[in-house]
């Protein structure tokens, strides 16, 4: 498999915060979603992917090109929806389709105005007197009217009401139909990225401390609950961490199969998202 | 075909796409070479990811119920009763081994186990 995206030790410094040897890669016709805290480094790394932010040490290949290199043909294939809108507020969507047809070689008219009636977005009215939300289809109808290869968004669903979520998620679905196109996606909304991401990198504190498939992590990895009895008879190895509470223990495991025949333990969950990031921020080992 | 998709379960989702086609194997819904879904449609469908339907399609063909053709995509595979029935014992026999955890953990005989079985299987043949 082809990888559409690969970051390789990328690292930045700021006064008070710094990304450490982030790696990534992606492979062609699949979904990544990028999962970490407030502040943990998704939007900067995105900057960095998308050649906004410079100076950063390290290698950024898309398309196999160097992103310092190749900026242009670089452009011409991704769409990205960042988390401020970068449009003046007195634009309408009919303007933002003028102007893209100057921007994009392959910017498709036919398919925005098509984006812009699914997502019932008005084609004259100011940007300024859309909703949160309508801004948001505004954005994602805009990044993807020019039939880029990769999409990189920031948040795309933040803000969105669920019926409007599921939309945009049908969007992303439709997208990587064809086995070319990928996208990599930060979230919050953890159970968005559950179903359809194929891989989960989480990042913590500027460091990658994860990145896996969606199968592995949602599949095998698994939380133990249990007693503080039973928990003293797991092995250090067999754990990643745990967390302590008043009633019970909570220990992250890599593999549910493996351990339930090890250990005779009567609740072994799957993991979701939201508890895995509590888990290997907050747990101890 | 119906594919149910349960989200509470703690049974794995490719898991669960192998249990519904498998089903539809069995009940002839899908016959010999017949064409299933291609992996991305059927993602798109389920609102799931690729790699989950790519799973559970990559162990339906070692399993030897399936098999992809390159350029054409999977197919359902000469069919094998035997396969099929060894298959539903495996799954029956983790149920059987979860009764046997709870019934020791609590202390309740295999002779109550089985009466209770007997009276709610009821009569056989």
């Amino acid at each position: 498999m082809e990888n559409i995206l690969e970051v390789k030790d990328l690292c930045k410094k700021y006064k008070e915060f710094e990304l450490k040897n982030v790696n990534i890669t992606l492979p062609k016709g699949m979904i990544m979603g990028f999962i970490g805290e407030n502040g943990a480094g998704k939007t900067t790394t995105i900057k960095a992917i998308l050649g906004i932010t410079g100076d950063y040490t390290g290698e950024i290949k898309l398309f196999g090109l160097d992103n310092r290199k190749d900026d242009r043909k670089i452009k011409e294939n991704v769409g990205a929806v960042l988390d401020d809108m970068f449009f003046p507020e007195i634009l309408t969507p009919n303007d933002i389709n003028t102007i893209m047809k100057d921007i994009y070689k392959n910017w498709d008219s036919k398919l925005y105005f098509k984006y812009l009636s699914d997502f019932a977005l008005p084609r004259n009215k100011a940007i300024k007197t859309l909703s949160k939300g309508m801004r948001k289809k505004l954005e994602i109808a805009t990044a993807i009217s020019h039939h880029p290869k990769l999409l990189i968004l920031d948040e795309p669903t933040a803000g969105l009401d669920p019926v409007a979520r599921n939309e945009v998620i049908d969007i992303f679905q439709s997208f990587i139909q064809n086995e070319e196109c990928s996208i990599f996606l930060s979230s919050h909304i953890t159970t968005d990225l559950e179903h359809i991401a194929d891989y989960i990198t989480f990042i913590n504190n500027g460091n990658i401390i994860l990145s896996k498939t969606r199968e592995e992590l949602l599949e095998d990895y698994g939380i133990v609950k249990c007693s503080k009895e039973e928990f003293e008879k797991i092995d250090k190895n067999d754990f990643i961490q745990y967390k302590k509470s008043k009633y019970e223990y909570k220990v992250l495991i890599e593999n549910r199969k493996t351990f339930s025949k090890k250990y005779k333990i009567n609740t072994i969950d799957k993991i979701t998202l939201e508890e895995l990031m509590v888990l290997m921020i907050k747990g101890e080992k | 075909m119906d594919i149910i998709i349960s989200n509470s379960s703690n049974q794995p989702i490719f898991e669960q796409i192998k249990q519904a086609i498998k089903k539809a194997i069995a009940t002839d819904e899908l016959k010999e070479n017949e064409l299933l879904p291609s992996i991305r449609n059927l993602a798109q469908d389920l609102r799931i990811s690729v790699m989950t339907v790519k799973r559970a399609y990559d162990e339906l063909e070692q399993e030897g119920f399936i098999k992809t053709i390159h350029g054409k995509g999977s197919l359902v595979a000469t069919k094998n009763i035997e396969l099929l029935r060894e298959e539903q014992m495996k799954e029956i026999e983790k149920y059987i081994d979860k009764i046997i955890l709870i019934s020791k953990t609590s202390n309740i005989s295999k002779k109550e186990i089985l009466a209770t079985f007997e009276y709610l299987f009821g009569e056989d043949e």
